[in-house]
């Protein structure tokens, strides 16, 4: 069984200090996967094992069925984009792209075509004699992208690359991302602790929790069907709802809700766009129930409602309208049972 | 406004009346000097001459004795960068716990006199002195080798002793301020180490070599006590020619138009650096 990367029970102690618990996951070829998690979760360390920057402690690497771990940073078919974009600040946009082909000792003549095509791709030629200190962090960012690329690597590691980048700027860069990674086909990992980022830009998520891996699949999945109450919290906002199980029917004080689940205490996750006013709710397995709004933040698009039922239990919604007081309601598949941590 | 005007007063009248006092005026008395000169019974003429600049350029002693101190002064700089250079990155790359230990090491010799290192060297380069004793005890020669001391050769070892730690200071403050993600990125993208060596960490560390070569060159091409206590007289200095005409000649328009000729090449080294060193910063 092969698959085009493959990591193998790989962890990091740093000391006395775990920083990777035995994290086993496979990637494919052309695939735009994202290590997501907040700092400390262990993703960067995880990305520096990658580029060959730290050794994994146990476990391994196999790209293409070789090893990969044993193997030191300029050998390897990887490229980093860094969050710093650590541009080399006494060569030109022209020379810093052309660093890697120089090193690997590439024709004269191929290194100006390649480099030229390389900038044209991030739409930076009319920068290959500017400095890195005379563009912006966005054009550095794309020289940056640029100077890995022109290498074609086997995968491109993105640390954190539009951390440093105004709003705006971000959304115009992951969009160009996405597009620039499905154009050149090169397998990318892409470190954030941005959910939202995440969410955007991949093909699949792993949320890294505690130097473990907390939950992995496509977006869509992740985000609407999280496993445990923190991957539920990370991806977006989410009602953590407390109820108990018997004989297959949840009692969650203000709504009871049926269910496929052993007896005792369960936890749900509830998406705050999945509440509707129940006037608005149709079709089979509604949950309707009744609650008094208690506090309104409008957002233009929508407004965040904060509900609060007859048994004290508040949850939050997010609605377009207000409704008229009817109640509120979800769809049983909404509410999504959590596994205890 | 009173108050703040009389503060700007404290601040600057005290530095300017010192740079006035101690750095200008001799100067111009210096400069003045110059193009003073001699009668017959050794009292100083007021009046203007270029006869001593005209006694410098026809005389060939001063051109040779110019040449050779910058000879001696170039072969300090070459020296202590070659033992400097890769000492800074040792300390910078290698040293990891026992980088200040070592750094203060580098830092100690400088609080020790000068004469007293440079009377070490002589103890050490004597015919009775260490390096002799040992080249008989091992055979490697018979009987004492006299061109240790009293040589350009005693001076240029000497002068890099005393000038490696000019040189490895401002390198190791260059090599720390590259951010270590170049290094990364370098090997990221195929550079081994030599090649990360030579395309990376040498280009951005040059600013700090220069001061340094810099520093080691002018303070080598003034020195004036190496030369006299280890170089003999075949290691004749500038510096030791104006000496000799401020004290034992007695000739000061004469020896002032030698030291504003010193000045005049060390003003311009250092604009030539400076240049250099803008034209790298703004690359």
């Amino acid at each position: 069984m092969s698959s085009f990367l493959r990591l193998e029970g790989v962890g990091k102690r740093f000391g006395e200090h775990t920083v990777l618990e035995s994290i086993s996951l496979d990637v494919e070829q052309g695939e735009f996967l994202t290590l997501l998690g907040e700092s400390g979760s262990g993703k960067t360390t995880l990305l520096r094992i990658l580029a060959g920057f730290e050794e994994p402690t146990t476990g391994r690497v196999l790209l293409d069925d070789q090893r990969l771990d044993t193997m030191p940073p300029h050998r390897r078919p990887i490229h980093t984009v860094f969050q710093s974009y650590a541009l080399f600040p006494h060569m030109s946009v022209f020379d810093n792209v052309a660093y890697g082909l120089r090193v690997r000792g590439c024709p004269r003549g191929e290194i100006t075509s390649h480099v030229q095509e390389a900038l044209a791709k991030v739409r930076m030629e009319r920068f290959s004699g500017h400095f890195p200190k005379q563009i912006s962090g966005g054009q550095k960012q794309r020289v940056a992208l640029a100077r890995a690329l022109v290498n074609r690597p086997r995968l491109l590691l993105l640390d954190e690359p539009l951390s440093a980048l105004d709003a705006n700027l971000r959304l115009e860069m992951q969009r160009e991302l996405k597009l620039l990674q499905r154009d050149v086909g090169i397998t990318f990992i892409f470190v954030t602790h941005d959910q939202s980022e995440a969410l955007a830009i991949s093909d699949r998520v792993v949320l890294l929790h505690h130097g473990k891996v907390e939950q992995c699949g496509a977006p869509r999945t992740i985000y609407s069907t999280p496993r445990t109450a923190y991957a539920a919290s990370f991806l977006g906002k989410s009602n953590l709802v407390t109820g108990t199980v018997r004989q297959g029917v949840a009692d969650c004080g203000a709504f009871s809700v049926p269910v496929a689940l052993p007896d005792g205490p369960v936890t749900f996750s509830l998406r705050p766009e999945c509440v509707v006013p129940a006037s608005d709710a149709a079709g089979e397995h509604v949950v309707r129930f009744a609650a008094e709004v208690v506090a309104e933040q409008f957002h233009g698009a929508d407004s965040l409602l904060t509900l609060r039922c007859a048994s004290g239990m508040e949850l939050s919604a997010r609605v377009a309208v207000q409704g008229n007081g009817g109640g509120f309601a979800f769809k049983a598949q909404d509410l999504v049972p959590l596994e205890h941590e | 406004m009173g108050r703040s005007r009389l503060s700007a007063w404290l601040v600057t009248v005290p530095p300017l009346a010192w740079i006035a006092a101690f750095l200008f005026v001799p100067y111009c008395l210096l400069f003045c000097y110059s193009f003073w000169s001699l009668d017959a019974n050794q009292q100083v003429l007021h009046h203007g001459t270029f006869a001593n600049y005209l006694h410098l350029a026809t005389t060939p002693l001063y051109l040779t004795v110019i040449l050779r101190s910058m000879r001696i002064a170039f072969s300090v700089v070459l020296l202590s960068l070659v033992i400097g250079y890769p000492l800074a990155c040792f300390l910078v790359f290698q040293a990891g716990k026992y980088r200040r230990m070592l750094y203060q090491a580098v830092i100690i010799p400088l609080w020790i006199s000068y004469l007293v290192r440079a009377y070490a060297w002589k103890v050490i380069f004597g015919n009775e002195g260490v390096m002799n004793t040992l080249l008989q005890w091992c055979h490697a020669t018979s009987h004492p080798l006299g061109f240790l001391l009293y040589s350009p050769f005693a001076v240029i070892v000497t002068l890099t002793h005393i000038y490696v730690p000019f040189v490895v200071l401002p390198v190791v403050a260059s090599l720390e301020k590259i951010p270590p993600e170049l290094l990364e990125s370098s090997s990221d993208l195929g550079a081994n180490a030599w090649q990360t060596f030579a395309r990376v960490i040498l280009p951005l560390s040059l600013p700090g070599v220069l001061s340094g070569a810099t520093f080691a060159f002018l303070l080598s091409f003034g020195d004036f006590l190496a030369p006299l206590l280890l170089g003999g007289p075949s290691s004749v200095m500038i510096a030791n020619i104006v000496a000799n005409l401020f004290g034992a000649d007695y000739n000061w328009p004469l020896g002032a138009a030698v030291a504003v000729l010193i000045l005049a090449m060390v003003l311009a080294i250092l604009t030539l650096t400076q240049k250099l060193e803008r034209r790298w910063r703004a690359a």
